[in-house]
């Protein structure tokens, strides 16, 4: 491969964790809490695309879109909800706990080797040949990933939904007393982080259609360590986080030699320590600004 | 006797063991003005989230034209409450005109609004020509007079408002409370929170003096402001007053 082609690699994979930065950062930004379950909100679309695999395509994403958005809805019922108002810590930390409980579901049903989906194969084909090898879901991917994202700048910027959910992310407090339904702000912003998952488990299942347990925690750590990266106060900087961490990662992959690839994560992991060393508030942050505590 | 606009009635605040507000009562009638002086940490604030159900009310109860008050501000605010409060609580990274906007979010259906969107533009004339610029690079003055503005475009029967005097130059207080008298004359109610003792008692047609979260006394235009600082130290030199 070439570098045109290492790079175009890096930005698709960077699109992909920028949009799960964007679903973990739409919740956090209406509820100042991190939920670390995101992971499996993806995975559970992931496996039911592989439950629908002999249905029609079209159909099979449709109810992908469903299950992820149904899976979201739950998640902020069971355990948003009755941690409301308790320490960012706790949701943390319960998230987690669903995220493993649910791990050891897969584990469970679904058996640790692993489920082939086969869809849309033929997005792996090559646009171009030889050299570049650059493969259609790679553009699918990028493409995907700005249309979502400008999609979602003019939601926020441009419709009263959007307003109100920049509201209740400034000042929640002030948001109610100018007469902001809470409610249905954060339920709408699970509604979108539940839309993004799908997309995500689609087109990740596409590009490596092997899903596993563990599956769901190994995109959402990374992702996390995207969004703390960028701010995870700040829905723009935490994406570009987000999207920063997918990047480097696919690069370590291309760069690295064959026998060193499992220095890939260690090597992400180093980068945003000595990113978080030198500027605690993010890497995008402005300089000076406050070190969010999570 | 009708029922006042705004009653409040034995109400409290408890925040863990403390008292803040230690059955208040306090009453607003159609279009008037009302103060609530009393020193720091007196429970003024406390009263005013109270009423709006931003804090929990412990004890008490607060009516609209006789109907209960619902226990949410966005329930509270979409009956006519409005608060301004303190610290004017803007959403500094968005503009004036979509704090605004976000303003008319609880007007009620059906209604023309008291004050129409003109009537508050030439009052708060910062608001149209700073209409697309982020609040929070307004000056304090200007902040508040959008704050005032995004709680009028509710079209609320009773304003509560929170200090808005606080740290603002004295020509801007001024500019301030005479945009407030305005609003008042259009029929408004008003019930105006200060620490300004002096000020406010002049402003106001009735203020009530609030002490560690009780009504001390009810003053007016005639009080001696001399009585209204006495009191806040526990020293009734009012004849009716002390409870």
């Amino acid at each position: 491969m070439t570098v045109v082609g290492y790079l175009v690699d890096a930005v698709s994979l960077g699109a992909l964790y920028a949009l799960i930065a964007v679903s973990v950062g739409l919740v956090f930004g209406v509820l100042r809490q991190v939920n670390l379950a995101q992971g499996e909100v993806i995975a559970f679309g992931a496996y039911s695309l592989w439950l629908m695999r002999t249905l029609p395509t079209w159909l099979a994403i449709v109810l992908c879109f469903g299950v992820c958005i149904a899976a979201s809805l739950v998640l902020q019922v069971t355990v948003f909800r009755p941690l409301r108002g308790a320490s960012a810590l706790a949701t943390l930390i319960a998230t987690f706990g669903v995220s493993y409980g649910l791990e050891a579901l897969w584990l469970i049903v679904f058996g640790p080797s692993g489920n082939t989906v086969s869809m849309l194969t033929n997005l792996n084909d090559t646009v171009i040949g030889g050299a570049v090898a650059l493969r259609w879901i790679t553009l699918v991917e990028i493409g995907t990933a700005a249309v979502l994202l400008g999609g979602l700048l003019l939601l926020l910027f441009r419709t009263t939904l959007g307003m109100r959910m920049r509201a209740v992310a400034e000042d929640l407090r002030a948001a109610r007393l100018v007469g902001v339904r809470i409610g249905r702000v954060v339920t709408w912003a699970f509604v979108l982080s539940g839309a993004s998952a799908a997309v995500v488990a689609i087109l990740t299942t596409v590009q490596t259609p092997l899903v596993t347990p563990t599956f769901g925690l190994t995109l959402i750590i990374v992702a996390l360590v995207g969004v703390v990266l960028g701010g995870l106060d700040h829905l723009g900087r935490a994406t570009a986080g987000g999207f920063v961490v997918g990047f480097v990662n696919s690069l370590l992959g291309s760069v690295l030699p064959e026998q060193q690839l499992v220095y890939v994560t260690s090597l992400t992991f180093l980068f945003v320590v000595v990113v978080l060393v030198v500027r605690p508030a993010g890497l995008l942050a402005p300089r000076g600004a406050s070190v969010e505590r999570v | 006797m009708s029922a006042a606009l705004l009653d409040v009635a034995g109400l409290r605040v408890t925040y863990g063991r403390a008292q803040a507000v230690d059955g208040v009562s306090i009453t607003v009638g159609e279009g008037e003005l009302v103060g609530l002086v009393g020193p720091n940490g007196a429970g003024k604030s406390s009263t005013l989230l109270a009423i709006m159900g931003e804090v929990r009310r412990a004890a008490g109860e607060v009516r609209l034209r006789g109907q209960l008050l619902p226990e949410r501000p966005e329930d509270v605010v979409r009956l006519g409450v409005a608060m301004v409060p303190e610290g004017r609580r803007l959403f500094a990274s968005m503009t004036v005109d979509e704090n605004l906007q976000l303003g008319r979010l609880a007007r009620r259906p059906g209604r023309t609004p008291r004050l129409g969107d003109e009537e508050v533009a030439a009052l708060f004339p910062v608001t149209t020509e700073f209409a697309r610029r982020r609040a929070g690079l307004l000056s304090g003055g200007q902040q508040q007079q959008v704050a005032i503005a995004r709680a009028l475009l509710s079209d609320p029967d009773v304003l509560l408002l929170d200090e808005p005097s606080l740290g603002l130059s004295p020509t801007i207080v001024t500019s301030v409370f005479s945009a407030l008298e305005r609003v008042n004359a259009l029929g408004v109610a008003i019930l105006l929170v200060e620490q300004r003792a002096e000020m406010t008692l002049e402003f106001c047609s009735r203020s009530y003096v609030l002490v560690s979260g009780r009504i001390r006394f009810e003053a007016d235009r005639d009080t001696d402001v001399e009585d209204v600082v006495a009191s806040y130290f526990g020293l009734d030199r009012v004849a009716s007053g002390g409870r």
